[in-house]
């Protein structure tokens, strides 16, 4: 048992760190810090400078186009862009729908998407969830019947987190609703501007707009974009949520936060002394800094354990990673609106009808945490909500 | 990075865990507890042939030549059935002592009488006042000629009432909280001077209440003026060994109350099918994995080398531990329902063993605040 990283792995963390001094623009790195999404604009401008570099797909293999990391490699990659903080590789893209091409297409279908979603050429967006498939994805509506070269969709999909800046959406569709349900289900890839796609803003709580719905009336979809087998589609969806693993601990974009929180409650004041003077507050950030170490470990533990195995079975401790991860990124949110005191209050997000307060009625450290706080809610919903999760354990790892 | 064990490794941990799962049912462990010492010196005989006493030292001076890893493999097993004998004492705390403390000399006589199993160590650092702080010490040393003579009382000495040796804490200067002026004494728990009461703990193991009056001290361990950043180094790699040790008790428990879920029947079918009762079971699962993985951190961490750094990163693992093991000893009775009520069920003394665990050395409240005082572990940026 040797628990630190390799002299090479040492060095690698190094160089990614220099990478991203020498290449991340201040602007970028700026909004990060203030706990804003980057905009479309900077999320492309960044994912091809980590192209350029052959850095854009960190989990791809070397074939796909990916620079054939170790795992210990990919996570130490990704948590040094969580901490700079940096965007992350466009997860539709990279973490989506390009593994389940990788894995299920064709050589066709490889050649055609996967250097343009590298190059982010093509920015993709899931269609998976639907006004009555959330936690039971499997049951499904979107319809796809075939006719001739092509299947015709009809149906609403929810959820669609960035279908705004969308080209490509990946979505799964029935296309036998005779069969059990998962086995009627296929996965399709479609151009967004292909005629009887509608996109309708979701409003989320904060006042922004991450997430749409996307209807589909009478939508023609060539049958060479089918991905994988038809009826064969929730294998892409289970294989593709598998892949989800590792990403949703987040270990160096909570490390970041909680750096940037003692830095808030250092201006904070309270009491006539900075907050970060008080026990009660300084206990509670304490707390999360625990946890964050612990769940540092059991990644280091998944990752080490992943690495050898053959049975492609996931490690128990794997189970921990989303709920131990969101919890600690929706904590690390809260305490970040609470050190900012009154001046959370100031809406730093867009009303109903779009329009945004001025940026100077707060201090900038405080400007809009609160907006991150309720939006950081969905953390603990999405990607299997905590409780399907806890199912999944239940059922995997304790065998009830 | 590493996970896995060594062949060696795993060999030690397959022994330890064949010898207990024999000897120590928890009918049997009832018969050792209910004997004269309160634990088995049969058991004491078999873990001396496994090398389990002589576990952290070298080799070369007649030890197994095991480090922080192996400590934390045979702390689990420990854990796993709560077992009585005084090896955290006398090995790991005792040992402690010997290995960063002892002169050679010392060390040469009574290193290969602590691996043989014929002497044993127990650590008298606690007082009325103290609580958890190791350096509030009002037990006094005083020289006299080429020695030193103590008094004072000390609790809560764990094993103390079968312990050949007592390692005590004493202060030769200084106000009774001053960091400086503690130094470590090795005494004879047999001498004159040396009055002790042993009493039995909630969590079934022994300790005693110790008053020394004029006692001369056999030896001093460690720089007798300024002793304390000994102490902290021995209870980091004895802290370290307790987090194993709850790691052991929490799947131990955690193991117990899943299988009481799949046989235990109410409304025609067992509990464990009740969705209410799974997510609490996935939640103690979550708080167990979370507790080995600070374990390891736990094991690294005891070899640090800047004391600062390392007394921060046990204080963060006491708080991991302390906290899953409140939670995975509280719900495993809960989950189990009226019957790990009963003394007779062993679930409820995993769980006293647990809330006991927690409290050595200081619990995890103390321990967020002596972190949350020291900066915490991550940096303002």
């Amino acid at each position: 048992m040797d628990l630190r990283f390799t002299d090479a792995e040492i060095a690698f963390r190094q160089e990614v760190r220099d990478f991203i001094a020498k290449e991340l623009p201040a602007e970028t790195r700026e909004r990060m810090i203030a706990g804003k999404s980057p905009t479309k604009q900077q999320v492309v401008d960044w994912q091809r400078k980590l192209n350029a570099r052959g850095w854009a797909a960190p989990e791809w293999p070397k074939e796909a186009g990916g620079p054939g990391w170790t795992l210990a490699q990919r996570y130490i990659f990704r948590e040094e862009l969580q901490q700079a903080p940096a965007p992350s590789p466009l997860g539709f893209n990279i973490n989506m729908c390009g593994p389940v091409i990788i894995e299920f297409g064709t050589e066709e279908q490889k050649q055609r998407f996967l250097p343009r979603m590298l190059n982010l050429d093509d920015w993709w967006c899931q269609g998976f969830s639907e006004p009555g498939a959330g936690s039971d994805l499997a049951g499904l509506k979107t319809r796809a019947v075939r006719e001739g070269d092509h299947y015709v969709v009809n149906g609403q999909k929810t959820w669609t987190t960035l279908a705004q800046h969308a080209d490509w959406i990946f979505l799964l569709v029935r296309t036998d609703p005779a069969a059990k349900k998962q086995e009627g289900i296929s996965f399709l890839v479609c151009d967004m501007k292909t005629p009887g796609i509608t996109v309708r803003p979701i409003i989320t709580i904060e006042g922004g707009h991450e997430v749409n719905e996307v209807f589909f009336d009478d939508v023609k979809i060539p049958a060479e974009n089918l991905i994988g087998e038809e009826n064969k589609g929730w294998d892409c969806a289970k294989f593709l949520l598998g892949n989800e693993r590792f990403g949703q601990a987040r270990v160096g974009a909570s490390r970041e936060r909680i750096r940037r929180l003692k830095v808030i409650a250092q201006e904070s004041m309270d009491g006539g002394q900075p907050l970060m003077q008080d026990p009660e507050f300084r206990r509670k950030v304490t707390e999360i800094e625990v946890e964050l170490k612990a769940l540092e470990m059991t990644v280091m533990r998944v990752i080490a354990t992943e690495s050898k195995r053959r049975d492609k079975k996931p490690d128990p401790a794997t189970s921990v990673l989303k709920i131990k991860g969101t919890e600690i990124q929706q904590m690390c949110s809260e305490l970040l609106m609470k050190a900012a005191g009154p001046y959370a209050w100031a809406d730093g997000d867009p009303d109903e009808e779009g329009e945004t307060n001025d940026v100077d009625v707060a201090p900038d450290w405080a400007f809009g945490l609160a907006g991150v706080y309720f939006n950081w809610r969905k953390q603990s919903i999405y990607g299997g909500s905590n409780e399907i999760q806890r199912n999944i354990m239940a059922k995997a790892f304790l065998g009830l | 990075m590493d996970f896995d064990l060594t062949e060696e490794q795993r060999l030690l941990q397959d022994s330890v865990a064949r010898l207990l799962g024999d000897r120590y049912g928890f009918e049997q462990r009832k018969g050792y507890m209910k004997s004269a010492d309160g634990w088995s010196r049969e058991i004491w005989g078999q873990f001396a042939e496994l090398g389990l006493l002589g576990l952290p030292f070298g080799e070369d001076e007649g030890g197994f030549g095991g480090g922080p890893v192996e400590t934390l493999l045979v702390a689990e097993q420990i854990g796993r059935f709560i077992t009585l004998e005084p090896w955290v004492s006398t090995v790991v705390i005792g040992g402690g002592f010997l290995r960063h403390g002892a002169s050679q000399e010392l060390r040469n006589e009574l290193v290969p009488q602590v691996a043989s199993g014929e002497m044993l160590l127990a650590f008298a650092q606690v007082e009325r006042q103290s609580r958890y702080d190791l350096f509030d010490v009002a037990t006094t040393a005083k020289r006299d000629g080429d020695g030193w003579v103590i008094n004072g009382r000390k609790g809560y000495v764990v094993h103390g009432d079968s312990a050949d040796r007592l390692i005590v804490t004493a202060r030769v200067a200084g106000a009774q909280r001053d960091l400086k002026g503690i130094g470590v004494f090795l005494v004879d728990a047999k001498d004159p001077g040396v009055q002790r009461r042993g009493y039995r703990t909630v969590d079934g193991q022994r300790a005693a209440e110790v008053e020394l009056s004029n006692v001369r001290a056999l030896a001093v361990l460690g720089n007798p003026e300024d002793g304390l950043p000994l102490v902290d180094q021995v209870v980091d790699e004895s802290i370290a060994a307790l987090a194993g040790e709850a790691v052991g008790a929490m799947q131990a428990a955690h193991d117990m109350t899943i299988d009481y879920m799949k046989t235990r029947q109410q409304f025609g079918r067992p509990i464990g099918s009740f969705q209410a009762l799974q997510h609490r079971a996935a939640d103690m699962l979550v708080a167990l994995e979370q507790a080995r993985s600070m374990s390891y951190f736990a094991a690294i961490s005891s070899e640090e080398r800047n004391p600062t750094e390392r007394r921060k990163s046990m204080a963060a693992v006491k708080v991991q531990i302390g906290r899953s093991a409140r939670f995975v000893g509280q719900q495993s009775i809960q989950l189990h329902g009226g019957i790990a009520m009963t003394i007779e069920y062993a679930c409820g003394h995993y769980f006293k063993r647990l809330t006991v665990n927690d409290a050595m050395f200081g619990d995890a409240d103390h321990y967020v605040r002596y972190l949350s005082d020291t900066g915490g572990l991550v940096a303002a940026a």
